[in-house]
């Protein structure tokens, strides 16, 4: 019995060792140094308590950005996730032509951020964009998409569903397929329409795979930053800052490293609290095979 | 109580001839039983019934309405699944109520019908439980409970058993026969196990390849197979087949010396059908053959034994000792012999 607890834990231990150098050590790394003031050349950091956090509910470009983040997450994860479960109900019907169609849809996934962004960033382009060759063609008026604040968070919105939807599509897809074909001929049988199937068999037999992208989605709403970087930088006037980015800006760029931890600490406790959250809402409500 | 009619149905799929033009009837109120090795097309058969696939000629009527192109719920019948098709994440009364629900049938009258229905299966203890948390025949027994309650007149069963364990197996068997007589409901049960078949059946429709090999009830097919390959399907286990030939004006067991007691004229081959519990181990018997091996059953012992090139089993009563190599002789009653044409595999009769 010893013995095997202690062969237990040496199979555990790479794993673990790996977990905690880069994710668990980090974390308390960014608690500790969000209570120090940040270093600066020879001056050492010191122990300055929560005037991190108090600067940071006086700073305008935090607040815009957790609201910002806010409005990305509501308008990126109800979308993508029902547009994911759209494509994977279609291209799980017997028709001719769905591997293609599959292929087509999660070809974004495969594509480096890079690259969308900046295929993006031609089609969002003032004047000579394909948006705009579009939109003055039917007789509308040109926009800089990107460049007002009124639509670049928006066009920011549209990337990132497009980048996830097909990601997604593909568990959706796989949850669909580990559904037997008899439970739609037994409903047949029992004379359930297609929608009434749909609603009372299929989404709830779904349920682990949407809570499991749920929460995915949210981790991604939330770490977003190589879009914003590569499109707009968070501009104009701040209007697509994320948190992500904000913190990159910060950290990176004005290299105020104590306040950088500080907004970090912030960002894993909004995370933590969305995903336990959904865990013990949804939890109950999910029926695992 | 409703009637099935199938006139030429067949159903290909591409180029495969799953089913050629295949017709029957069933009288109302009986347990026709869709009996056939796999890939004989009893599944089809049964799906084509159900509306879950349309033919690809021919046409279905059940009572007096053509149903060919119905869809399944229209057509008045429930089906038992061989996967049971229970759906996961209902409770055993939701998946039973779930067709009731369905249909938008009343609270009181749903109760009502699922009350009398968990009472003639014997599942009010487990109503609340999921499908994963009952044993394969308490599954078996919702998937039943689910058909019955919807009460059709006609109730369609995928091999339901075969899933389940010996015992339990013989158990259900006994049970569905009598709810079907006690409800009086159509059954169409499809099975490739010729014991339920046997056990079950009003009358037994024996596929093979898309066709139908023979119609008839169990006694029918048992005593007078149409075919060698009936002859080989029913019983347990099966017919023993010897090929004869031709010996002067008489015949012979194939590649023996010994003679056989037959005189019917046949330009080609003949062979010889008898059961192995029709054999009796007797020293004057016309028929010689080597024992291979002694199988015991405990109420009696399967003998095997080889006559020139065709194999034979003889049914002894209890424990029969023989060594392998020993020479055993064995005659049979007159009226147990069947006689085959050898190219057709056809019965013939005098």
């Amino acid at each position: 019995m010893r013995n095997g607890a202690v062969t237990g834990w040496l199979l555990l231990l790479p794993a673990a060792a790996l977990l905690v150098l880069f994710t668990h050590w980090p974390i308390v790394g960014s608690v500790w140094d969000s209570f120090y003031s940040t270093p600066k050349g020879s001056r050492p950091p010191v122990f300055i308590g929560l005037d991190n956090y108090q600067a940071m509910v006086a700073d305008e470009v935090f607040w815009k950005s957790l609201w910002n983040n806010l409005w990305f997450a509501l308008g990126t994860i109800p979308v993508s996730i029902a547009l994911a479960l759209a494509m994977a109900l279609w291209v799980n019907s017997t028709m001719r032509g769905r591997t293609w169609l599959r292929m087509a849809f999660f070809t974004p996934t495969v594509l480096p951020m890079i690259a969308v962004a900046n295929i993006w960033l031609f089609f969002y382009t003032p004047q000579y964009g394909l948006l705009e060759k579009l939109t003055t063609a039917l007789g509308f008026g040109t926009h800089n998409w990107l460049g007002s604040e009124s639509t670049a968070l928006a066009c920011v919105i549209v990337v990132a569903i497009w980048k996830e939807a097909g990601f997604f599509m593909i568990f959706y897809l796989a949850a669909l397929q580990s559904i037997p074909p008899s439970l739609s001929e037994a409903a047949a049988l029992e004379g359930a329409s297609r929608g009434y199937y749909l609603r009372r068999i299929v989404l709830p037999l779904l349920m682990p795979t949407t809570l499991f992208i749920l929460v995915n989605a949210v981790i991604n709403a939330v770490r977003m930053v190589d879009h914003i970087i590569v499109m707009t930088k968070g501009g104009p006037n701040n209007a697509t800052s994320l948190l992500l980015f904000h913190v990159y800006q910060v950290g990176f760029s004005f290299w105020d490293t104590g306040y950088a931890a500080a907004l970090t600490v912030v960002l894993l406790v909004v995370l933590a609290v969305a995903a336990l959250g959904q865990f013990v809402f949804l939890d109950k409500k999910v029926h695992y095979q | 109580m409703s009637s099935i009619h199938l006139e030429s149905v067949a159903k290909l799929w591409g180029e495969a001839r799953a089913l050629d033009a295949i017709s029957f009837d069933t009288e109302p109120g009986s347990f026709v039983v869709l009996l056939g090795p796999s890939g004989c097309g009893k599944s089809t058969t049964l799906r084509l019934i159900a509306g879950l696939d349309t033919p690809s000629s021919g046409r279905i009527r059940i009572g007096e309405k053509d149903v060919t192109n119905l869809p399944p719920a229209e057509r008045g019948l429930s089906m038992v699944f061989q996967s049971y098709a229970l759906f996961p994440h209902l409770s055993v009364a939701e998946n039973i109520v779930f067709g009731l629900r369905v249909r938008k049938v009343s609270t009181a009258e749903r109760e009502r019908r699922l009350a009398r229905v968990t009472d003639l299966l014997g599942l009010g203890h487990l109503l609340e439980r999921r499908p994963s948390q009952l044993s394969g025949g308490q599954q078996q027994r919702v998937a039943l409970g689910r058909a019955l309650i919807a009460e059709q007149p006609i109730c369609l069963m995928d091999e339901p058993l075969s899933n389940l364990d010996a015992q339990l197996r013989g158990d259900m068997r006994r049970e569905i026969r009598a709810l079907q007589q006690r409800l009086a409901i159509t059954m169409v049960y499809v099975t490739h196990d010729q014991v339920e078949a046997m056990t079950m059946a009003d009358r037994i429709i024996l596929l093979r390849e898309g066709r139908i090999e023979q119609v008839g009830t169990p006694d029918e097919l048992y005593e007078k197979p149409r075919t060698t390959f009936t002859a080989s399907f029913i019983g347990a286990p099966p017919m023993n087949l010897i090929p004869l030939e031709h010996a002067g004006d008489g015949w012979r067991f194939a590649g023996t010396d010994s003679r056989a007691p037959v005189n019917v004229t046949s330009a080609d081959g003949l062979v010889l059908g008898v059961r192995p519990e029709d054999l009796v181990l007797d020293d004057r018997g016309p028929l010689a053959a080597t024992v291979v091996s002694v199988e015991f059953h405990g109420a009696d012992s399967l003998v095997a034994a080889r006559v020139g090139e065709a194999n034979l089993l003889i049914r002894v009563p209890r424990h029969a000792h023989f060594e392998a190599g020993a020479r055993v002789r064995a005659s049979w009653a007159a009226h147990h012999q069947h006689l085959f044409d050898a190219r057709s595999g056809l019965r013939r009769d005098g």
